[in-house]
């Protein structure tokens, strides 16, 4: 059952992404890749990918989506020139194809226990996880310890990733970007004179704030961790800001503060691992934090995911309020 | 059952390429970044499908959980820092797609190597 369900999701995969591909209005474009996104993480669930799921479905089909929109905004809705090239391009993309479809007949079948990829480090970490970390949920500890030193570099690209949108969007405006009649003031921003999007996004907002926050500390024990929450977190202020508006929502937590969670997640997590250097340990080794080992790796975790939380939900949030400040002018 | 043993692949393989299409063959700036997320969907399709061990669950313990059979977590773990980085880099791009619009008026490749032949 299982089986013939994942081939249904996986047809309706290509065909969505045929689909993106080639309609020629953009809006269209973007709405449907929510769609698989959406998809994409039904497919993860099915593979057994609890963790991963969680994060595309918050951040494929939710933030990505509106980041588009927001980019949209800003240039054009429609693509309308013809594609130069065309058959090149099928020819090489098809022949290209050809090639990759003949190297998966040297793939292990789908789900295969004796894999190469089944021997290598993952039994190690399956089977050390209850000794060493003692966290359920072996991709967090994977994720946060084991490897801990990896996901400090991810949470530096998102930070840098941030910094460098809001770097763009500091130059004053080009001249091709004059004020558009039709350009929305502050007032009129939002859907506040729509009663049903707003009561029910009004009532969603504490409610998904209050699972971030539940994904963000049960990240040990089960699908979760500063990541998910992160985004989670950010789609509430989000929703927020398309339901209120962004002034309401600048003011619940302003701009200031957003860039000071940025920071303060990446210095979090970075402390984290100069704090157990002094206390006689390797970079980012929680054993020592504290007299009993396994009760230090908790602490570590909690602390690093905390970090991870905060940085991704500034840098997300500030994102989205750069795109959404530069459609004011 | 045993061909459909490898249809994960051709579907990551189609995807890859559906998304390397738009990447190559569509001149509208926008369009390539979505093209560039399909095609980095597809990796992490791929990663996750390499994970998964038949009759497999997710890899977190339960209380009473003896032997259980999981899916091998480090693939998760690398594809879940992906999907944000991945998000990172695609608000960077489209806020360099922003400005050139800013500063050219259009975000259609040709046209914009055709203003700046002039």
């Amino acid at each position: 059952m299982t089986v013939v369900f994942g081939i249904f999701l996986l047809t309706l995969l290509v065909i969505t992404a045929v689909a993106v591909v080639r309609t020629r209005n953009l809006f269209v474009a973007v709405m449907l890749l929510g769609i698989f996104s959406l998809l994409i993480a039904a497919n993860f669930l099915l593979l057994d990918a609890a963790d991963v799921a969680l994060t595309e479905a918050a951040v494929g089909a939710g933030i990505s989506t509106v980041l588009f929109l927001g980019a949209l905004a800003l240039t054009s809705e429609t693509e309308h020139a013809a594609t130069p090239h065309r058959w090149l391009s099928l020819i090489v993309v098809v022949s290209a194809t050809l090639v990759v479809l003949y190297a998966t007949f040297d793939k292990p079948t789908f789900g295969d226990p004796e894999a190469p990829i089944q021997q290598h480090v993952a039994p190690w970490y399956l089977e050390k996880t209850p000794e060493y970390i003692d966290v359920p949920n072996v991709v967090t500890a994977v994720l946060a310890s084991f490897r801990g030193y990896d996901t400090l570099g991810e949470v530096f690209v998102v930070f840098t990733a941030g910094i460098g949108v809001l770097f763009l969007f500091s130059a004053p405006h080009g001249h091709a970007a004059r004020r558009r009649p039709g350009a929305r003031d502050g007032s009129s921003i939002g859907l506040r004179d729509d009663l049903i999007p707003r009561v029910v996004g009004r009532l969603l907002v504490p409610f998904i704030l209050l699972f971030g926050l539940y994904v963000q500390f049960h990240g040990d024990y089960g699908p979760g961790g500063g990541f998910q929450a992160g985004a989670l977190v950010a789609a509430a202020f989000i929703l927020y800001a398309l339901v209120e508006g962004e002034d309401r929502t600048l003011q619940a937590l302003p701009f200031n503060a957003l860039l000071a969670l940025m920071v303060s997640g990446a210095l979090l997590y970075g402390l984290v691992g100069v704090a157990s250097i002094f206390l006689g340990g390797n970079f980012l080794d929680y054993s020592v934090l504290s007299e009993d080992p396994v009760a230090g790796q908790h602490l570590g975790i909690l602390l690093i995911e905390a970090g991870v939380g905060l940085t991704v939900t500034g840098v997300l949030l500030s994102i989205f309020h750069a795109f959404a400040a530069r459609d004011r002018f | 059952m045993e061909l459909l043993g490898l249809f994960h692949y051709w579907v990551f393989a189609v995807l890859l390429m559906i998304g390397f299409y738009a990447v190559v063959a569509k001149v509208n700036l926008v369009k390539k970044l979505i093209g560039l997320s399909l095609f980095q969907a597809a990796v992490f399709l791929l990663y996750i499908t390499m994970g998964k061990v038949s009759g497999g669950t997710a890899p977190i313990f339960q209380a009473g959980m003896t032997d259980a059979l999981f899916s091998n977590p480090l693939p998760q773990v690398l594809i879940l820092t992906a999907i944000v980085v991945g998000i990172s880099t695609t608000a960077l791009g489209l806020g360099i797609v922003v400005r050139i619009k800013e500063e050219y008026g259009t975000i259609e490749e040709h046209e914009i190597q055709e203003i700046d032949r002039r």
